[in-house]
């Protein structure tokens, strides 16, 4: 493998930093952790934004890759498989890492995000890229698929799941409650929308920008299957997806509280990461706290 | 149109078990005789059409092939990005219905008038974009709709209007031009349901002694260059009919055409200039304000013909 920094790989410099050479993806604690080493990684390199929700979002991706999809990383396109559309497609970096380090595509290719050529976009882009359902980028749209796919499945009598990631910021848009209104009404109990509930949009705090709370109740008064779990915890969010798959009748939606920027403390709750990237002293600090903190 | 289009979706559901038709919440008395002959192909996704555009997306990705189906602009304009991103950009088997291409709604006001739509969907890449001028051409393009891969866009009249051609059109393939009448001094090309008013004109121009041929193209994109290109080649000026703003449509793609290869012909675009109708009226009056019913269509080329033989 091309040397990328210290006379090691990309690779072999994450794996290294974690302190095992070939990490156990199927704990979702440790892929959460990697998608954290990789998300600052990839931003660093690229100087691509969106650290803040990268952090935010790790363990809902992890739980889903390592726990919940029943997927075939060597058979990307196996019919039976579970579908997952990233609605908030900014924290791409988040789900190119778990295919990665769950074996769609060579790790090493995550050095390449944003870069010129590459096949890994900021905003996750199905073209190419083993894995991806849908590309998505623009806000909102991610449920409204996901409901098409579910409802699908559901006239072919197939048994497969649908996964639709959303930002809380993302539900400013109409078209999530457009959503929200069409999956109620075909009762898709077959389809699970995660909302990683930072509290933060680009600019500003959501409930400084447009009200969203009460959030449990919106979601409820449109009839789905509502639950609240700390989004950082692994062991909740399975047991929350394990409640979701045995709803037999209402689509389910499970607000998982978190923190922007989670795990690096300069970055936690600060708006200013959801633009900037980690570089120079910023990096270092954000890679020897993570190294700290190895699960 | 409709009714044509009805006909022929329903012909083809009986064969394409992965058909389905969504509606957002209109065309009760249209789409009935789908809905109750395929209920389980028929969706009404109600007043709500960046998801019906989402689901449907969703849907082809199961391996359905979704028409999406509205009036005026709400199938277009106001689920662009989601044409753009979830349908066009995916390849996904969507195929996007509009009733009501110009001013088929015209007294309803400028909310209703579908005018830019046919430019707006053009710039689009992966689109195959249609626009048949009478019954017979609506009934030949859906079949052809259906075999063309990922996203289309249809953009239909009204209802009622006259056949213009007098037999169906056998093997009809995209992006063929269809030659209504010949003339040996210039030709008018038209685009969509203003077909109508663009042959009444080459009969009236006929009286006159101006010997017109009408070009329809029920095929905006893929274009049909090839006949472009020969007409430009046979007449020094040609005429573009369309009921949509001459910024982007039938107008700007020969514009286009003509002037990539350089040929020494004039082309005169019929349409709505760059404005929004204010006026209100029935269809054929806004036509006539615009000055692109037949008598308009015929004064204007005759105007042009004769000034330019004075030159």
């Amino acid at each position: 493998m091309e040397e990328y920094r210290d006379g090691k790989s990309y690779t072999q410099l994450i794996h290294e930093s974690l302190g095992e050479e070939y990490p156990d993806t199927g704990d979702p604690r440790v892929l959460a952790w990697l998608i954290r080493r990789h998300g600052v990684e990839m931003t660093h390199i690229s100087r691509g934004s969106h650290i803040g929700s990268i952090l935010s979002v790790a363990e809902i991706i992890a739980v889903l890759y390592a726990c919940e999809l029943r997927t075939r990383p060597g058979d990307p396109a196996w019919p039976e498989r579970d579908r997952l559309i990233l609605s908030k497609g900014h924290a791409g970096a988040a789900v190119y890492a778990a295919l990665a380090e769950r074996g769609f595509f060579p790790v090493e290719e995550l050095r390449q995000h944003y870069g010129n050529g590459s096949r890994l976009s900021g905003h996750v882009s199905h073209h190419g890229v083993p894995g991806i359902e849908v590309s998505t980028g623009s806000l909102g749209h991610g449920l409204s698929i996901g409901t098409g796919m579910a409802y699908g499945a559901r006239l072919s009598g197939e048994a497969w799941r649908t996964y639709v990631v959303l930002g809380d910021g993302e539900c400013d848009e109409g078209m999530v409650w457009e959503a929200a209104l069409q999956a109620r009404q075909w009762e898709l109990a077959s389809l699970t929308a995660i909302i990683d509930h930072n509290g933060m949009q680009s600019l500003d705090e959501c409930e400084r920008t447009l009200k969203l709370e009460p959030l449990h109740e919106k979601w409820a008064s449109f009839g789905w299957h509502v639950q609240r779990v700390n989004g950082h915890d692994t062991e909740a969010l399975k047991r929350a997806l394990g409640s979701a798959r045995a709803e037999k009748r209402l689509p389910s939606v499970i607000i998982a509280d978190t923190v922007k920027g989670r795990g690096i403390s300069f970055m936690e709750n600060n708006i200013l990461w959801h633009y900037r990237t980690p570089q120079g002293e910023e990096y270092e600090a954000a890679c020897r706290e993570l190294e700290a903190n190895r699960p | 149109m409709r009714d044509a289009f009805v006909r022929a979706l329903m012909s083809e559901a009986e064969r394409r078990p992965e058909l389905m038709l969504i509606t957002g919440d209109l065309g009760f008395g249209v789409l009935r005789p789908f809905w109750e002959r395929f209920p389980e192909k028929f969706i009404n996704a109600g007043i709500a059409e960046q998801s019906m555009a989402g689901v449907a997306a969703g849907l082809a990705m199961t391996g359905r092939k979704v028409i999406i189906y509205s009036i005026g602009n709400f199938p277009t304009l106001r689920c662009l990005e989601q044409i753009r991103n979830d349908c066009a950009y995916p390849e996904a088997e969507v195929k996007v219905v509009c009733v009501g291409g110009g001013f088929v709604y015209g007294p309803l006001g400028m909310s209703h008038h579908a005018t830019e739509d046919m430019g707006i969907l053009r710039t689009l890449p992966g689109i195959t974009l249609f626009t048949p001028g009478d019954p017979a051409e609506t009934e030949a393009v859906v079949p052809e709709m259906l075999r063309c891969h990922g996203t289309c866009y249809l953009r239909l009249g009204r209802g009622g209007e006259p056949l213009v051609h007098g037999a169906p059109l056998r093997d009809w393939h995209v992006p063929s031009a269809l030659t209504l009448r010949t003339g040996r001094d210039t030709a008018i090309l038209s685009a969509g349901g203003i077909l109508t008013q663009t042959r009444e004109a080459a009969e009236i121009l006929a009286e006159k002694g101006v010997g017109a041929e009408v070009v329809s193209f029920p095929c905006l994109k893929p274009l049909d260059r090839g006949r472009i290109l020969e007409l430009a080649r046979r007449f020094p000026r040609l005429y573009t009919v369309e009921e949509h703003t001459v910024i982007g449509g039938l107008g700007s793609a020969v514009c286009e055409v003509v002037a990539e290869e350089g040929l020494p012909c004039r082309v005169i675009r019929l349409g709505i200039p760059d404005v929004y109708a204010r006026e209100v009226g029935t269809q054929q009056y806004l036509r006539g304000v615009f000055g692109f019913d037949a008598a308009g269509i015929a004064g204007r080329v005759e105007k042009e013909e004769r000034e330019a033989g004075r030159r």
